[in-house]
Formats: structure tokens, C-alpha cells, sequence
């Protein structure tokens, strides 16, 4: 799992297995505790600050914030910022193309990366701790060792500027950490059920489909879900590959607005805050499947 | 005669053949988008080009000899080294302090429920694209219109730093930024490994006698050693590979402070137009980075052989 910093992880989801250590009665007493959980609540709110002088700052007026600066509470609600970020970048279109790329690469990356584990983790094939060795590096490779062939060849084929070419990039990025991940579990995939098929006279195919994949969905959901947030955070590759406003991703369409004149305090808030929305919607709705994947893939 | 040589030659046919094109699909997906351009990458490193449909001259190891000399190359690799100790070394020791006082000693005074909640604050930057967190870092702390020096000023310091365009500043402006990012993802892996530690564990020492801090470091620490290697090594590549947040923060400026390999190359293929260098510099780094990666992982298995061998 190369993609840390990207790392999707859980967070108020396994409450359950947190409620399990209960405040035992002993450690009830001291006044030490308090100062342990001011000094946990002082990073919490280290943390959080800059999300706080986003929030303030995305509606706020300009004359406001040289007035009462970035801590005062806005007098009013001013939304020019969001209005201009939102015209300036079209944010429907980018909102649709960072959901259209993520979406077809999280559904392939983990076709691909469920048939070369069937082979790898079930069919046991020659060479299977190369190949599994061969994914796992090329999970670490740094993206600039690919981009100029890359961009050359997706210019020789007529996809320059074409989310084409990303799509097929991170399907294969994407499928080589989950084909690494899969084959370690389909390693040990009960081979009793296998031979039971097998003996129904059910073919490679059908045993794929009709007993591995009902089995193992679960881990392709958690799958389907870090490639399509890898994907959407992804910021290199579409950088050089997307060159036009109507094919760009909302990361690159906030990065390409550094700079500009336009971007005063309030629509740089409201662009940061507009642009990390999506991600913060997904992550929880998903969170709760999340919780069990990544503790899952922790100790591979 | 043949007919016997044909069953012999189907009976060791071998059992995996026929999963075999299984994998095609993803074999060749994976020679297009990483092997072949991988290779290309190497063999341009060879020449000196401007890119497009300009010839390549052939200069050998030319371009790697001149990164030799090149002080901005080694000024990036020494700027790797901060990278890493502001992905890796910082949050993996404080990760590793946050998860075990929010497991064993908020956790157990106040609740599960506080713990989840703290936990899920210091992961919150994690879940959002890096770049969205570069650009709004980048306007906190521009040194003019920027919410840090605005409150600074509001507090009455006359001359707040200019902390991305001052070169002394840049660099521990940046790491600062990245360790903000970074510090969510060891305390959550760290805080699952701590579910698996065997309380009576702690509760004989405990009776033993041992303090908190007694019971961390001879319990707590050796017992989530593989989920440390894991964060250890995947924050390491990572860092060796950090381009996003240095794109949006500073540009690799000033004068090439924040410079890092991954946005030298970039630097080199679509600005300078010197393609052939830029790929010499993602040749060193990919080399790099394998061979980090191959140092951690072989001081993983040590360790575990260590382990083996003790019990």
C-alpha cells in the first residue's frame, strides 16, 4: 500500500470495538486524566483550525476580512466567492469529470485486479511470488518515471488531453496494489469449496463468478471504494495528461487557479471548501466499510 | 507409438495452465501503461532531447554525469531527507504517542466514544485531496493577504515571517503543512494494531508494578512492530515520492528551498524541455526508492526472524 499518504481510513466507525474498553472504575480517579485529554483536545483543535478558517472565510466579505480578519464570524453570508469559484472553474463540469474517471477506474481497476488474483491466488500459477513481487513494485515506482512515455504515447494514439488515457493509467496503477492485496486473499480461499464446484462440473469460469466472487465481495467493495478516492485525490498524472478546462478534475481546476486575480480570501475558501466537499461526502457514506478494509490490508 | 507420448505429455500438463489467460487481460494493461514506459523512461535517459518530434542525440551516461555536478539535483535529495522526516519520523512517533494515550488511557477514562471522536479529527486532513489542502494552506500563510500573518499582525508582530517566500522558511513552512497532513494515518493504523495486543498483558505488569510508560515501551511497542514497519515503509515511498503538496505550496521555491526530485524531473520534462534529464532524475529516484524500500522490508524480516527466534 504505496498510496499512504492517500490512505483512506476509518474513523467514528469502529465505536464499536472502542465501546468494548469500558471506564473501569479504578482509573476513575486523578486529576491527571484531565490535563492527558486537554493536551489530546489541544492537537484535535490544532488540527481542525484551518478547516475552521476556511469555513469563516468562504463567506465572508473581503472588506469584512481586512476589516475584522480571518477569526471574526461573518456579519452576514456573502456567497460571491462561492458564485465566482463556481462559474470561473464551471464546477459541474469538473464535479463530472472527477466522478466519471474515479468511477470507471474504481469498477475496472478492480475487474482486473480480481482475475489476475483468481490466477495468481487460486490457479496458483508458475512464477505466482514474481508476479505478485513484479505488482507490488510497481506500486512503489514514482509516477515521473512513467509520465513522458506516457504522454507521448497517449499524443501518438490521438488521446492527448483525454481522460481515456487516465482512466486506462489508473486502472493499471490501481489493479497492480489490488491484485498484491486480492491474490494474499483468494491464497487462502477454501479449497473444499473449489473441488465441490468443480465436481458439479462448473468450468474455471462459472467457479469465478457463481462461488470466488460471492465470497470475496466484500474486500472488492472496500476496493472499489480506495481506488475511487485514490483516484479523485490523484494529482500529477491528470495534471500533465488534462490540459483543457472541459476535461480537468476538481483538484487541478483549484491548483490552476493559484495566482489568479480573482482569487481573493473569500473565493479561495469557498474554491477549498467546494473542492473537498465531494471527498468528505463519500468518505462518509462509506466509512463504515472502510473500517474493516483497512484493517484488513494493515498487516499484509 | 505417439499415442502413449501424448498422454504422458497431456498428465503433466500442469494444473495452472489453464488459468493462465486469467491474467493476459492484466499482463498486457500492465506492460502498456508501466513496463514499456518504464523502459522507455531509462533509454531516454541516454539521450539528450527537447521532447515532441525532435531527434534524440545520443549522450550515454551524460545526462547522469551532469547530475553528479547539478546542485540543485542533490539539494532536492537533501530535501527528501526533511520530506521524510516530516511524513515519517514526526508522525509515526507522535502517531504513536496519540494512539496509545487515546487507546489505554483516554479510551478507558472517558470512553470509547471520545477516543473515536479525537481519533477522527486527526484524520480528517487525510481524507481530502492533497492539493485542496496545498491551496488553502498556501493562502494561510501567504505573508500579505494570509490569515496567519493577518492574526500575527492583529497581535502586534510588526514584521511576521514570509513563511513560503522566505528560503529559510519555506522548507519548515512545508513540513509543517505535511505533517498536519500525515499525522492521521499512523494514529488510525497504530490504534487498530492496539486492539490486538493482549490486555492481560498489560494487567500482569500492571500488578507487577509497571507504570504507563513502562508498560508502552516493553508491551505496547514490540507488539505493534509489523503495523510500524507497514507505516514506516509505505510514508517512506511516500515521501520519497511527494509532488502535490510541493507543486501547490511553493513550486520547488524559493530559490529551489523545497526543491524535492519528483518536481525537478517534472521541472525538466514540461518547463525546461529537457526531457532526457528529467528522466535521468525519475531514473535515480525510482532507484532510490526501490532500494529504500528494499532496506526496510529486509530489516522487517530480521526482525521477525529475531522475533522467531527469541520465543
Amino acid at each position: 500500500m504505496v498510496a499512504t499518504t492517500d490512505t483512506a481510513a476509518p474513523t467514528t466507525a469502529s465505536t464499536g470495538d472502542l465501546r468494548a474498553m469500558r471506564p473501569g472504575a479504578r482509573h476513575r480517579r486523578g486529576v491527571a486524566r484531565w490535563f492527558v485529554l486537554a493536551g489530546a483536545v489541544v492537537v484535535a483543535l490544532a488540527m481542525l483550525a484551518p478547516f475552521v478558517i476556511m469555513v469563516l472565510n468562504a463567506v465572508k466579505s473581503p472588506a469584512e476580512y481586512s476589516q475584522d480578519g480571518p477569526l471574526s464570524l461573518p456579519s452576514h453570508l456573502y456567497l460571491d466567492g462561492v458564485l465566482n469559484f463556481w462559474n470561473r472553474v464551471d464546477f459541474p463540469v469538473k464535479l463530472w469529470n472527477s466522478f466519471f474517471i474515479s468511477a470507471i477506474v474504481a469498477v475496472a481497476g478492480t475487474l482486473i485486479s480480481l482475475l489476475n488474483a483468481y490466477a495468481i491466488g487460486i490457479g496458483r500459477i508458475k512464477g505466482r511470488l514474481w508476479i505478485v513481487m513484479i505488482f507490488l513494485l510497481a506500486n512503489m515506482l514514482p509516477q515521473e518515471a512513467l509520465i513522458y512515455p506516457l504522454f507521448d504515447m497517449a499524443r501518438q494514439v490521438g488521446l492527448s488531453n483525454s481522460q481515456w488515457s487516465v482512466i486506462i493509467i489508473f486502472t493499471v496503477i490501481q489493479s497492480a496494489f489490488g491484485t498484491y492485496l486480492l491474490a494474499s486473499v483468494l491464497g487462502t480461499f477454501p479449497p473444499a469449496l473449489l473441488e465441490a464446484a468443480a465436481l458439479d462440473g462448473a468450468g474455471r469460469w462459472r467457479i469465478l463468478w457463481n462461488v470466488v466472487f460471492p465470497i470475496v465481495r466484500p474486500t472488492l467493495g472496500v476496493l472499489m471504494i480506495f481506488f475511487f478516492i485514490w483516484t479523485w485525490n490523484e494529482f500529477f498524472i491528470p495534471l500533465v495528461m488534462l490540459t483543457t478546462n472541459d476535461t480537468q478534475t476538481i483538484p487541478i481546476a483549484l491548483a490552476s487557479l493559484q495566482g489568479d486575480r480573482m482569487m481573493d480570501a473569500p473565493t479561495t475558501n469557498a474554491g477549498a471548501l467546494i473542492s473537498l466537499l465531494p471527498a468528505l461526502i463519500f468518505f462518509l457514506l462509506f466509512q463504515r466499510t472502510l473500517t474493516r478494509g483497512v484493517t484488513a490490508g494493515a498487516v499484509k | 507409438m505417439p499415442a502413449p507420448v501424448v498422454t504422458r505429455a497431456r498428465r503433466r500438463r500442469p494444473a495452472w495452465l489453464p488459468y493462465l489467460p486469467y491474467l493476459i487481460p492484466g499482463a498486457v494493461l500492465f506492460v502498456v501503461v508501466i513496463g514499456y514506459p518504464l523502459f522507455t523512461n531509462v533509454y531516454i535517459s541516454l539521450y539528450s532531447w527537447r521532447g515532441g518530434l525532435a531527434p534524440l542525440q545520443w549522450v550515454g551516461f551524460g545526462n547522469y554525469a551532469e547530475l553528479w555536478q547539478d546542485s540543485a539535483f542533490w539539494t532536492s535529495f537533501q530535501n527528501s531527507v526533511a520530506m521524510i522526516i516530516a511524513m515519517v519520523v514526526v508522525p509515526t512517533l507522535i502517531g504513536l504517542v496519540l494512539a496509545a494515550v487515546l487507546f489505554d488511557y483516554l479510551g478507558r477514562r472517558f470512553g470509547g466514544r471520545a477516543a473515536a471522536v479525537l481519533r477522527a479529527t486527526y484524520y480528517l486532513p487525510q481524507i481530502l485531496p492533497v492539493a485542496v489542502a496545498g491551496v488553502l494552506w498556501n493562502w494561510i500563510l501567504n505573508s500579505q493577504t494570509g490569515a496567519l500573518n493577518v492574526i500575527l499582525r492583529g497581535l502586534g508582530v510588526e514584521n511576521p515571517p514570509n513563511w513560503l517566500g522566505d528560503p529559510s522558511a519555506a522548507l519548515p513552512s512545508v513540513m509543517l503543512v505535511l505533517i498536519w497532513v500525515q499525522i492521521g494515518y499512523p494514529v488510525v493504523i497504530f490504534m487498530a494494531a492496539l486492539q490486538r495486543v493482549d490486555p492481560e498483558l498489560h494487567e500482569a505488569a500492571e500488578l507487577d508494578g509497571a507504570g504507563w510508560w513502562r508498560r508502552f515501551r516493553a508491551i505496547t511497542i514490540p507488539q505493534i512492530r509489523p503495523e510500524t514497519f507497514v507505516v514506516t515503509l509505505t510514508c517512506t515511498v511516500a515521501a520519497l515520492k511527494v509532488f502535490g503538496p510541493i507543486y501547490v505550496l511553493t513550486r520547488g521555491g524559493p530559490e529551489s528551498s523545497t526543491l524535492v526530485p519528483s518536481y525537478y524531473s517534472y521541472l525538466n520534462f514540461f518547463d525546461k524541455s529537457r526531457v532526457g534529464y528529467g528522466a535521468a532524475v525519475a531514473t535515480v529516484l525510482t532507484v532510490v526508492i526501490i532500494l529504500v524500500a528494499a532496506v526496510i522490508l529486509s530489516l522487517q524480516a530480521r526482525a521477525e526472524r529475531r522475533e522467531e527466534a527469541g520465543h
